[in-house]
């Protein structure tokens, strides 16, 4: 079966020690976490997982269902690309002198629609917000100049469905069945 | 992330009682009718010990000899009454003594409360004596796991370890209690947990599944049953019987299944899996609807995936949803505990009878009966073998004792000629197979129930893994029939060895001790059955004595369980020889 990128939403209640508990998930079955963010969420208590792995459709919705069993597990989604609105943020370091040479990484900046965030007088910081493809583009165009550092975010993610967060915990408060739970969305 | 779970309104009640979190701790287990706890306590476990004196009138506490012993005893206890099994054990080696008893537990599906003592909270992740992150270390082996490191969480945490243990699939869970927890005080009132907005125990039966998975049933010409422990844990003995009897489908069991159908039912073919029955197994390869049970399609029970009843419909009831499509397929799943779902399914079923399909099965009974059971009934060689004196035992306790087995060929054998005719007699483990699991586990079942005499089936392998349990039994006089089948090896292992390893077998022969000596050590009284003249005297005194007793049967050194389906092979090719 073919492999390709799956993106994983979980919504969980905020508790220690979960991150463990869902990444050992993974590490059983011997895949490979290419990206993961946790963060809170708009809904107080709750954060939200976003992973992504390469693996099989099938793989994908198995470990979700397994993700689903933990007990401070919300909800857990599966993702293909166009499901979802996805984007990262990379930061690159720049020595300032390059800056000061002339025009061209500048209109670099300009048009490959990153910004400036920071400039100190021994380096700037230019960051970039889209996809994996898009910062590292950039990221190469940068490269001649002597690049200092480069960190990029892992994925967020928010899905095209017409869930409602607040609305989906409502409504698994008051379900007496595992309906909700095990719905995909 | 936030750690303290509590709120306001629960903080604010004012109807409570100020005591320690120890006290606490023995009060929530009361209000859960907790009655029998089994444990080993040590340094950071001390304070709940210390309360725990005060209620010696209450709660029944058994002193093991190794928590290992106390986690097996709990999960005996928790198979053959239904009930939560509860145990206690110190922080660091204490707590990590119980791993293999929980792994056991969460794939086993058994609902058990571990509450192990932690270092006071100030130094947790210091490297402190005997501190050990169970937490951590128990994370992919519980169904929830909590530490509490205030007094004030301790009503919560157990009500929740009691209401996650015991519903949906059950599972282990594990409350790790810091000793400043312990000593400090609280507001004490007990709310049992009734929901968890994160955690839908049950289901909501579909009725369409059901619908459609009547339809498939009305249609087929050769379905076939698969009881697996669901029906046992759901408590669906009953309705399974009369599905069974209305549609006149055959029924096979898993092996934690056993003994949710009595054996002698018409309509039972056996048991399944790497060493079950012949019919059953070939059958599935060749019946047109499998009705799979609350079970969840094991390798033993499946051999090879690809090439398992791939000609046949599958209809899976099962509660828990990461089963379903795990391993097998199914055309029909059906969401669902197994009583919920077949209580739907008996009125939409229409009443059918089967009875060429099931002569079927009894034609490869009469086969199996023929190539093996007969001979390992009555054997020519001079030797006991181990089928007979499963059989002896089952006719004198007339198929009614609780049987608690080990894991290796006796496990099997008695599996196999042990005729269960009650329900819940039946305690092994399975999904882990945890040798060393029946002499524990059957102290548990001693104290679980009160009707049926307790048997512990083992080898000699895994009688030496719990030995010291015989201690246990010895103090708190438990009423446990021991009966080691010593082959003075690692029998199954050394079948292997001899069957897919060239006959080199490496590291399976036993020298054993006198194992009589060390029952009598104990002060347990000790038998020993050599012969076939005197295996039935020897049984019906071993099952009238009165209080523990212990007995040898020396059994053949090199004997096979067959029939086998060998790793990896298709279930069709199950082999009699």
């Amino acid at each position: 079966m073919m492999e390709k990128q799956y993106t994983l939403s979980v919504l969980t209640e905020d508790r220690s020690g979960l991150l463990n508990h869902i990444t050992i998930i993974f590490t059983r079955r011997k895949i490979n976490i290419d990206s993961l963010n946790v963060s809170t969420s708009e809904v107080k208590g709750m954060s939200r997982f976003t992973i992504v792995i390469t693996t099989t459709r099938e793989q994908a919705d198995k470990v979700c269902a397994q993700i689903r069993k933990l007990v401070d597990v919300l909800g857990a989604f599966v993702y293909d690309d166009d499901q979802i609105y996805y984007q990262e943020i990379a930061l690159y370091k720049v020595p300032t002198a390059v800056f000061l040479n002339g025009q061209t990484i500048e209109t670099l900046v300009r048009n490959n629609g990153a910004r400036i965030l920071v400039v100190e007088e021994s380096h700037i910081i230019i960051e970039k917000t889209g996809h994996k493809a898009d910062t590292h583009d950039l990221y190469q165009k940068l490269e001649p100049f002597g690049l200092l550092e480069f960190v990029r975010s892992g994925r967020v993610a928010i899905s095209k469905s017409k869930r409602h967060t607040e609305q989906y915990i409502k409504e698994l408060e008051e379900s007496n069945s595992n309906q909700l739970s095990i719905k995909n969305y | 992330m936030n750690t303290s779970i509590l709120t306001l309104e629960e903080k604010e009640l004012t109807t409570a009682e100020r005591i320690t979190g120890a006290e606490a701790v023995i009060r929530c287990l009361l209000a859960e009718g907790v009655h029998t706890i089994f444990g080993y306590p040590g340094g950071a476990i001390m304070p709940i010990y210390d309360a725990l004196y005060q209620f010696k009138d209450e709660v029944n506490h058994i002193l093991v000899r190794h928590e290992q012993g106390a986690i097996h005893a709990a999960q005996g206890f928790a198979r053959v009454s239904g009930e939560v099994g509860v145990c206690f054990a110190t922080s660091g080696p204490g707590a990590t003594n119980l791993i293999t008893g929980i792994a056991d537990s969460m794939i086993d599906s058994t609902p058990l409360v571990c509450i192990t003592g932690q270092v006071a909270s100030h130094l947790l992740g210091t490297d402190a004596f005997q501190e050990t992150d169970v937490m951590g270390i128990s994370m992919p082996v519980t169904k929830w796991n909590y530490q509490v490191t205030k007094a004030e969480e301790i009503p919560f945490a157990l009500a929740r370890a009691f209401y996650i243990a015991r519903t949906g699939r059950p599972g282990p869970v594990l409350i790790d209690i810091t000793k400043n927890a312990q000593f400090q005080e609280l507001d004490f009132t007990y709310e049992p947990c009734t929901r968890i907005r994160s955690y839908h125990p049950y289901p909501e039966l579909n009725e369409e599944k059901v619908e459609e998975a009547a339809e498939l049933i009305n249609a087929a010409k050769k379905p076939m049953l698969l009881v697996g422990q669901g029906v046992i844990l759901s408590e669906a003995e009953n309705e399974l019987i009369v599905f069974a009897e209305k549609t006149g489908i055959p029924m096979a069991s898993t092996l934690l299944g056993l003994s949710a159908v009595s054996t002698d039912h018409p309509l039972y073919v056996g048991y399944l899996g790497m060493h079950g029955n012949y019919g059953p197994n070939v059958k599935t390869n060749e019946c047109d609807l499998l009705i799979a049970v609350g079970m969840r399609f094991d390798d033993r029970v499946t051999g090879d995936v690809k090439t398992y009843a791939t000609q046949a419909k599958v209809i899976h009831i099962e509660i828990d949803p990461a089963e379903i499509n795990k391993i097998i397929k199914a055309d029909v799943a059906i969401n669902s505990d197994a009583k919920g779902a077949l209580v739907s399914l008996i009125n939409k079923v229409k009443p059918s009878s089967h009875t060429a399909w099931l002569a079927e099965f009894r034609v490869c009974d009469q086969i199996e009966y023929e190539k093996i059971t007969s001979k390992e009934f009555y054997p020519e060689s001079d030797g006991l073998k181990m089928a007979e004196v499963v059989k002896m035992l089952s006719d004198k306790t007339e198929g009614k004792a609780v049987i608690v087995t080990d894991v290796g060929q006796h496990q099997m054998v008695a599996s196999r000629y042990y005729q269960f005719r009650d329900k819940r007699q039946n305690v092994t483990s399975g999904g882990l197979g945890t040798m060393g699991f029946a002499l524990p586990a059957s102290m548990g079942a001693r104290l679980g129930q009160h009707d049926k005499t307790v048997v512990a089936i083992i080898g000699d392998g895994g009688f030496q893994m719990t030995i010291q349990e015989l201690g246990t039994i010895a103090q708190s006089q438990l009423d446990v029939k021991i009966l080691v089948l010593n082959n003075n090896f690692l029998g199954m292992v050394r079948q292997w060895q001899q069957l897919f390893f060239d006959g080199r077998y490496s590291f399976t022969e036993l020298i054993n001790p006198d194992f009589q000596l060390i029952a009598k050590g104990y002060g347990i009284k000790a038998m020993k059955v050599e012969t076939r003249e005197e295996l039935a005297t020897k049984i019906a005194e071993f099952l009238t004595h009165k209080g523990p007793i212990f007995m040898e049967a020396v059994v053949e050194k090199e004997e096979n369980v067959f029939p086998m389906v060998p790793t990896g092979a298709s279930v069709s090719q199950i082999r009699l020889e």
